[in-house]
C-alpha cells in the first residue's frame, strides 16, 4: 500500500510527510516528524496528553487518522513559546509548581491555551470542567488550576 | 499488514460512491472519536475510510423557518456556538457537549454519536426527545426517518449498504418549549452515561401541553417512553404525575448489569432522572437556568 | 512561606528542569530512539490461569521483518533469593516468571513470548503467529476465595511460611505474619466500648500518566545500554544483570525523565525483554506499553480484606486493638501484608494489640508498591472503626484522636520507639485550621482520618564539581519523580553560601554516580539531600584545603561562610575572602580539579503523620458524592522547597479521593479485566474536586541537618477513611467496602432505608 502524502501546517510551518492511512496525527508527531512534546498516555481520548489544536480546535492528536491533517493548521506544544520566550502559561505553571513529573503538562499547557483564546474570563469551575479531559496523577490538578487563572487574570490586566 | 486506505469525498454523492465500491468494508470517517478508538482495540478493521468532514452539507447548520437541519459531521464544539441551535434546543446542545472531553467534542459529532449506536449514546436521548428525522441518502436515493426507529441493537443501525447518514433534522419548535439532558455518571466528566434521559416540554401557561421522553443506556437502543409522556401530558408537573411518569421510565428499562452500573441502579435511576430533567426543561420554558455544573441537590 | 532559619531553604524557586517540562523538550521513555531501532512487542496469556505446555514460535521467527524471537527458554532459571526492591522485597525465581511466564501463564496479560521487529504492524502479525498449547486450568481472583481450602492452587509446593499450626498442604497462602504488644485478650476485658467490623478493599492502579517504556542495546562485546522510565536506574541495572546473566558494570542504564511511578515503575517488566531481544538481534530494541497492557500486565496495588476490634474506656481511652488482614499478593508471593500491620495502629499509643496477616496469590498481575504499600488498606478500616468510636462515645473525632496519639516514646507494635514525631502537633493544626473551624454547610457533613507511614532512607551517592569558572555541578542519582532537584539544589545552595542558581543539579546514569536506591519511600529529599549536602561539605573541606594552600596557613585556619573561604580569625592573617570561582582559577596550581563525595546508608529517615479534613454531600437519590472542601495537614519535617511539599500532599490526597469512591479492578467470571483504560478505570478528573488546601506543620527531624522528613507517602492513606467517615455522618450509613461508587452507596442507603424510617 503506497505511503500517503500530506501537506500540512504546523506550529505556522508548512510541512510534509509520509504516511499510512492508520497512522494517527500523534504518531507521526512524535515518529516521523520528532515532535515529541505530545505523548501517549493511553491512545484512546482519554487523557489529554496528546492535546494539540486544529484550526484552532483543541483536539487529541491520538484520536485524528494522520491524512486528516491535510491543509489543517495544526499547534502544538512546541509551538507555544515564542522563540525563547516562554508563553505565561509556560510560566506560571513552573513558578506555581503546577507539575510534578511533567509528563501531563504540554497537553494541560495546550488545553489551557485554547481555554483562555475562547474564554479569557474563566470562572473555576469552568477551568476544571474544560480541562476535565486532561488527567493529572501527581498534583491533584490544585496548582494547574490556580496557574490558569492567574494567567488569565494576568492575561485580562495586560490587555488593559 | 494493515491495508486500511483512506479517501476524503467532496460530495455527498460522491461518499455514498465510494461506500458502494467499498461493498461492505467501508467505514464513515466524521469525528473519528468512535472509529480510532474501536481500529486501536480491534473491535472494527475498515477496509476503506471515507471521510467526510469536507463536505460542507454535512458539516454546517442551517435554519429554516425554526427548523433546524444539522450536518451531520458537524463537531459537537460547533454546534455548541451555534447561539441560535442553542436558544432553541438547549436540551441536545447540552447533550452533543457531554460527548467526552473537550478534545473530543472538538471533533465529535452527533451523525457519529447515532451511527456508533452505542445504547449510552449522550445526544440520542435529546435528539428523540426533540422529534429529530434522520436524512440518509444512499444509492438508491434519499430517505428519511425518525431518530428513535434508526438504530436496530448495540452497534446496529438500519443503514443499507452504500447508505451514509446525512444530516439531523430539528422540527420547528412552538411557543413555550425546550428541553433538557442529564445523565449519570460516576464522576463528573469523562464517563460513558449509566442512564441518560432528554425530555421536551411544550408548555401551555402551568400545563404540559407537549412531552417527549427519551432514555439511554438502559435498553439495547435508546427508547422513547410513550408512557411517561402521557403521564406528562395535561399535567402540571406535579409529584403524582411526575411519579408516574418516573415509574414509566423505571417499567421500560430493559438494563443489564455491567461495569457501569446495575440492573437495580439503572431501573432506579432512571425514574430519578425523569423527574429532575422533566423540571430544568419546564424551568426552561420559563426562562429559569439550571447550570450543567450546579450539583444535584 | 519561607523559612526565618534559611536564606535558601523555605523558598519557591523555579525548577531546574522547568522550562523542558513546560516547552515539551524534557525526554521521558517514549520520547528516546536510537538510529536502526527494532520495534518489541509482547505476546500475552489471554489465560487467567493455564499450563504452558508448548510455545511454537517457527512462524514469527520466519515472518520477513522479525530480528528475534523470545521466551523462557531466553532467560536462566534464577534461585529462590529474595532482594529488595523499592519499600518491597521479591524473590528473583518469582521475578523471572513474572516478566516471562515458564511453566504457567498465571494472570490474563501474562508475557509468554516477545519479538522485535522492523515495525510495529509486523511486530504484531508475528505475535499472531505464536501458537501456544495452553491447558486452562480453574482460577481463582478474590482473595477470600483463594484461601478456602478447594481453591485452585497457583503455585504447587507453596506451604504457608508462619502458618500456626505449620502448613501440611499447598494452598494459595503464602505467608502468616503477626505482632503483638501486651496482651489484647486482657485488653478487650476492661473495655466498655468496644467497635468491631470487617471491612475491605478492591485493587487499585498507580495510575502514572506515562505507560512504561525501556529502549535497549546490546553491543557484540557484551555491553548494553539501557534508557528507561524508571524509579530507579540502579535497580534496572541490578534485576537485568540477574535476570540475564551480565556483570552489573556491562550494564549502562539511564533514566528518562519519567512520567509518574508512585511505586509502580521500582521493578522491572520490559527491560529484560528488550535487552535480551537486542542481544539477539544485534540492533537496538525499543518497547513501550499500550495503557491496556499496564493495566493487565504491570503491578496494580493489592485490595484486601480487613478486620478490625477496637475497645475503649468509655472517656475515650483505647485499650486494646486487633487487625487481621488478608491482601493479594498477585500471581506471585509479596505483597505489602507486613507494611499493613505495622501501620494499622502506629498512630496510636496502645498498650495492647494483636495483629496478623496473610499474603495470599490468586491470578492476577503481581503487585507492586503504590505510594505507602499496604498502609492505605489497613488505615481504611481502623481509621473508620476510630471514627466508629467517636460517634459511640459521642466524641469530637479529633479529640479521640489526641487522646490515644503516639508521641515520642510511644513503643510501636512492631517494636520500634518513636523519636521525636508529629503526630500531635498534626491533629492540633487540624483542629486549628480555617477548615475545621468554619461550621459545616447545611447539608454536608465532616470526616476526619489520620495516616502513618515510615519513610526509608537507604544508599545514596553524590558529588559535587566546581566548574572552571566556579559554578556548581551537584550529581546524584535518583530520577526527579516530583520536583526533587530543586529541593536538592536548594540544600546545596544552602550549604554551600551561594545562590540557588549557581547550582546544576544533574541526575547521573549508573555508569556515572555511585549506587542509589530507587526512588522511593519518600527518601530523596532525606537520604539523597543528605548526600549531597555531605558531598557538598566534602567540595568544602576540599575548597578550604586549597585556600589554605594559596594563603600558606593551615586547612583548620579557614572557614566558609557565605560562599567564601575565610581565614578564621584575624590572627590567621590578613587575606581577602575568596570565592569559588577564585579558586576554581587557581585549581591547577592547588591540587587539580575540585571535587567533593559522599555515599551513604542512612537510617533515621523519621515516619510522617497526617490528619485529613473532608466536607461532603450525598446525593440521596443517585448515591453521587460532591466534594465540597478538604484539608490535608500533615508533619512534614522542614518543606525544602514548599510548593512541591504541599504538591505531594494534595496529589496524594486525590489519589486516595480516587481509591475511596471510584477507582477498582473489575474482573469477569473468566479472570480477565474488564475496566483496562481510563474510561472506566475512574481516576479522579479535576472537575470532581475542590482545591486541595494544605497545612504544613514543621517538627524538623532531628537525624537531619535540615530537618527533613519524607512527605510523599503518607498524603494516600487517611482519605479513603476520612470519606468514608463523611458519608456516614452524612447519610447515617456505614459503608465498608470500597469503592464508595454511586450504585455501592445507592443501594446502601436503599438497604438501610426501611430501619432509617423506623429510628
Amino acid at each position: 500500500m503506497a505511503k500517503i502524502h500530506v501537506n500540512t501546517t504546523i506550529n505556522g510551518s508548512p510541512t510534509e510527510f509520509l504516511c499510512d492511512a492508520n497512522q494517527t496525527l500523534l504518531d507521526v508527531l512524535r515518529d516521523t516528524l520528532g515532535l515529541t512534546g505530545s505523548k501517549e498516555g493511553c491512545g484512546s481520548g482519554d487523557c489529554g496528553a496528546c492535546s494539540v489544536t486544529v484550526n484552532g480546535r483543541l483536539c487529541c492528536s491520538c484520536l485524528i487518522l494522520a491524512p486528516e491533517a491535510e491543509g489543517q493548521k495544526i499547534e502544538t506544544i512546541e509551538g507555544m513559546a515564542d522563540g525563547d520566550k516562554l508563553h505565561p502559561l509556560q510560566k506560571k505553571f513552573v513558578e506555581m509548581a503546577a507539575l510534578q513529573c511533567g509528563i501531563c503538562t504540554p497537553g494541560f499547557l495546550v488545553a489551557s491555551r485554547a481555554l483562555l483564546a475562547k474564554n479569557p474570563n474563566p470562572t473555576e469551575t469552568e477551568v476544571r470542567y474544560w480541562l476535565a479531559g486532561n488527567l493529572c496523577r501527581c498534583t491533584g490538578y490544585d496548582k494547574i488550576i490556580s496557574a490558569v487563572l492567574d494567567v488569565a487574570a494576568e492575561m485580562r490586566e495586560g490587555a488593559k | 499488514m494493515s491495508e486500511v486506505q483512506y479517501m476524503a469525498a467532496k460530495t455527498v454523492k460522491e461518499a455514498v460512491k465510494m461506500m458502494q465500491a467499498a461493498k461492505g468494508k467501508g467505514w464513515i470517517l466524521a469525528g473519528g472519536t468512535d472509529l480510532l478508538v474501536q481500529m486501536k482495540s480491534g473491535l472494527r478493521s475498515p477496509g476503506v475510510i471515507i471521510d467526510v468532514k469536507h463536505i460542507p452539507e454535512m458539516t454546517t447548520v442551517v435554519e429554516k423557518k425554526g427548523s433546524f437541519t444539522i450536518g451531520a459531521a458537524t463537531p459537537a464544539a460547533v454546534l455548541g456556538e451555534n447561539k441560535k441551535l442553542k436558544k432553541a434546543w438547549p436540551g441536545v446542545i447540552e447533550a452533543a457537549n457531554l460527548i467526552g472531553s473537550t478534545q473530543v467534542q472538538g471533533r465529535a459529532s452527533m451523525g457519529g454519536n447515532l451511527c456508533n449506536a452505542s445504547p449510552a449514546a449522550d445526544s440520542v436521548p435529546a435528539l428523540v426527545a426533540a422529534g429529530c428525522i434522520v436524512n440518509v441518502q444512499g444509492p438508491k436515493g434519499k430517505r428519511s426517518v425518525p431518530i428513535e426507529k434508526f438504530n436496530s441493537g448495540p452497534g446496529k443501525t438500519t443503514l443499507k449498504n452504500g447508505e451514509i447518514v446525512v444530516s439531523l433534522t430539528l422540527p420547528a419548535r412552538p411557543k413555550s418549549s425546550s428541553d433538557a439532558y442529564r445523565r449519570l455518571i460516576p464522576r463528573t466528566e469523562m464517563d460513558i452515561a449509566v442512564v441518560g434521559m432528554g425530555v421536551s416540554l411544550t408548555m401551555k401557561g402551568d400545563t404540559v401541553a407537549d412531552a417527549r421522553v427519551g432514555l439511554g443506556a438502559v435498553a439495547p437502543t435508546v427508547l422513547r417512553v410513550a408512557r411517561a409522556e402521557k403521564a406528562l401530558i395535561g399535567s402540571k408537573l406535579d409529584d403524582k404525575a411526575l411519579e408516574a411518569a418516573a415509574a414509566a421510565c423505571s417499567a421500560a428499562c430493559k438494563p443489564i448489569d455491567d461495569k457501569r452500573g446495575t440492573i437495580k441502579y439503572r431501573t432506579k435511576i432512571a425514574g430519578v432522572l425523569l423527574k429532575r430533567v422533566a423540571l430544568i426543561a419546564r424551568d426552561r420554558v420559563k426562562g429559569i437556568e439550571h447550570h450543567m455544573h450546579d450539583s444535584w441537590a | 512561606m519561607s523559612n526565618a532559619k534559611y536564606k535558601w531553604i523555605g523558598t519557591r524557586p523555579d525548577r531546574p528542569d522547568g522550562a523542558d517540562k513546560v516547552t515539551g523538550r524534557a525526554r521521558f521513555g517514549a520520547d528516546f530512539n536510537l538510529p536502526g531501532q527494532l520495534v518489541g512487542k509482547v505476546l500475552r496469556s489471554p489465560h487467567a490461569h493455564a499450563e504452558i505446555r508448548s510455545i511454537d514460535t517457527s512462524k514469527a521467527e520466519a515472518l520477513p521483518g522479525v530480528k528475534a524471537v523470545v521466551t523462557a527458554k531466553d532467560f536462566p532459571e534464577q534461585a529462590n533469593l529474595i532482594v529488595p526492591t523499592g519499600e518491597m522485597q521479591v524473590n528473583l525465581r518469582d521475578v523471572t516468571r513474572n516478566i516471562m511466564a515458564r511453566e504457567k501463564a498465571l494472570y490474563e496479560g501474562h508475557p509468554v513470548a516477545a519479538v522485535a521487529a522492523v515495525s510495529e504492524a509486523v511486530a504484531r502479525q508475528a505475535l499472531a503467529l505464536i501458537k501456544v498449547d495452553y491447558k486452562v486450568l480453574p482460577h481463582v481472583i478474590d482473595v477470600l476465595d483463594a484461601m478456602k481450602p478447594n481453591a485452585p492452587v497457583l503455585h504447587d509446593g507453596m506451604m504457608t511460611e508462619g502458618a500456626n499450626p505449620p502448613a501440611t498442604k499447598a494452598s494459595n497462602i503464602a505467608k502468616r505474619i503477626e505482632f503483638k504488644k501486651g496482651d489484647a485478650a486482657a485488653g478487650f476485658a476492661q473495655a466498655d466500648v468496644v467497635i468491631e467490623r470487617d471491612f475491605s478493599t478492591q485493587a487499585v492502579h498507580q495510575g502514572y500518566i506515562e505507560p512504561h517504556a525501556a529502549l535497549a542495546s546490546a553491543s557484540e562485546d557484551g555491553q548494553v545500554q539501557v534508557w528507561s522510565t524508571t524509579q530507579g536506574h540502579f535497580q534496572v541495572r541490578g534485576f537485568c544483570a540477574r535476570l540475564l546473566n551480565i556483570e552489573t558494570s556491562q550494564i549502562r542504564v539511564t533514566p528518562t525523565e519519567i512520567g509518574g511511578g508512585f511505586g509502580g515503575k521500582t521493578v522491572v517488566y520490559l527491560e529484560p525483554l528488550a535487552i535480551r531481544l537486542s542481544q539477539k538481534a544485534g540492533k537496538p530494541v525499543k518497547m513501550t506499553m499500550t495503557r491496556e497492557e499496564v493495566f493487565r500486565a504491570s503491578g496494580p496495588a493489592p485490595g484486601g480484606n480487613v478486620y478490625v476490634k477496637i475497645g475503649a474506656t468509655k472517656d475515650g481511652r483505647i485499650v486494646a486493638g486487633e487487625c487481621i488482614v488478608k491482601m493479594q499478593a498477585g500471581a506471585f508471593p509479596g505483597s505489602p501484608v507486613g507494611p499493613a500491620c505495622m501501620c494499622s495502629f502506629a498512630c496510636y499509643d496502645i498498650d495492647n494489640l494483636y495483629i496478623e496477616g496473610f499474603d495470599v496469590v490468586s491470578n492476577r498481575p503481581k503487585v507492586a508498591a503504590y505510594r505507602a504499600p499496604g498502609a492505605p488498606i489497613s488505615a481504611w478500616a481502623v481509621e473508620s472503626a476510630i471514627d466508629m468510636l467517636a460517634q459511640r462515645l459521642n466524641m469530637d473525632p479529633i479529640d479521640l484522636r489526641l487522646k490515644n496519639a503516639a508521641r515520642k516514646g510511644t513503643k510501636t507494635a512492631y517494636g520500634v520507639t518513636f523519636n521525636t514525631i508529629g503526630m500531635v502537633e498534626t491533629l492540633e493544626a487540624a483542629k486549628n485550621s480555617p477548615h475545621y473551624k468554619t461550621p459545616v454547610k447545611p447539608g454536608y457533613a465532616r470526616g476526619v482520618a489520620a495516616g502513618f507511614w515510615f519513610n526509608v532512607g537507604a544508599d545514596s551517592s553524590a558529588a559535587a564539581h566546581v566548574g572552571e569558572d566556579g559554578s556548581v555541578t551537584v550529581i546524584s542519582g535518583n530520577p526527579d519523580i516530583g520536583g526533587s532537584r530543586a529541593s536538592l539544589a536548594l540544600m546545596a545552595a544552602e550549604e554551600l553560601g551561594v545562590d540557588y542558581d549557581k547550582v546544576r543539579p544533574v541526575i547521573a546514569d549508573t555508569a556515572s554516580i555511585g549506587f542509589n536506591f530507587v526512588t522511593g519511600g519518600s527518601r530523596v529529599t532525606f537520604a539523597t539531600g543528605l548526600a549531597v549536602v555531605n558531598s557538598v561539605r566534602d567540595l568544602i573541606r576540599e575548597l578550604k584545603v586549597r585556600a589554605a594552600k594559596i594563603w600558606k596557613v593551615d586547612p583548620e585556619a579557614v572557614i566558609w561562610e557565605n560562599g567564601m573561604a575565610k581565614p578564621a580569625g584575624s590572627n590567621v592573617g590578613d587575606f581577602k575572602p575568596l570565592s569559588i570561582a577564585e579558586l576554581a582559577a587557581q585549581a591547577g596550581r592547588t591540587g587539580g580539579p575540585i571535587n567533593g563525595h559522599a555515599q551513604l546508608n542512612v537510617t533515621g529517615a523519621g515516619p510522617g503523620f497526617g490528619v485529613h479534613i473532608v466536607d461532603l454531600k450525598v446525593d440521596r437519590d443517585t448515591g453521587c458524592v460532591s466534594i465540597g472542601r478538604y484539608t490535608a495537614a500533615q508533619d512534614v519535617g522542614t518543606a525544602i522547597h514548599p510548593s512541591y511539599v504541599e504538591g505531594q500532599l494534595q496529589g496524594g490526597a486525590v489519589q486516595g479521593i480516587g481509591w475511596a469512591l471510584n477507582e477498582e479492578y473489575i474482573y469477569n467470571k473468566r479472570g480477565r479485566l474488564d475496566n483496562p483504560g481510563f474510561l472506566d478505570y475512574r481516576m479522579p478528573v479535576a472537575s470532581d474536586l475542590p482545591m486541595i488546601e494544605t497545612i504544613l506543620v514543621e517538627v524538623p527531624n532531628p537525624t537531619h541537618p535540615y530537618g527533613v522528613r519524607g512527605v510523599g507517602e503518607v498524603p494516600i492513606v487517611p482519605p479513603t477513611a476520612a470519606i468514608g467517615n463523611a458519608i456516614a455522618r452524612n447519610t447515617g450509613v456505614r459503608l465498608v467496602d470500597l469503592p464508595m461508587s454511586p450504585p455501592k452507596i445507592s443501594e446502601a442507603l436503599d438497604a438501610a432505608a426501611p430501619r432509617m424510617a423506623a429510628e
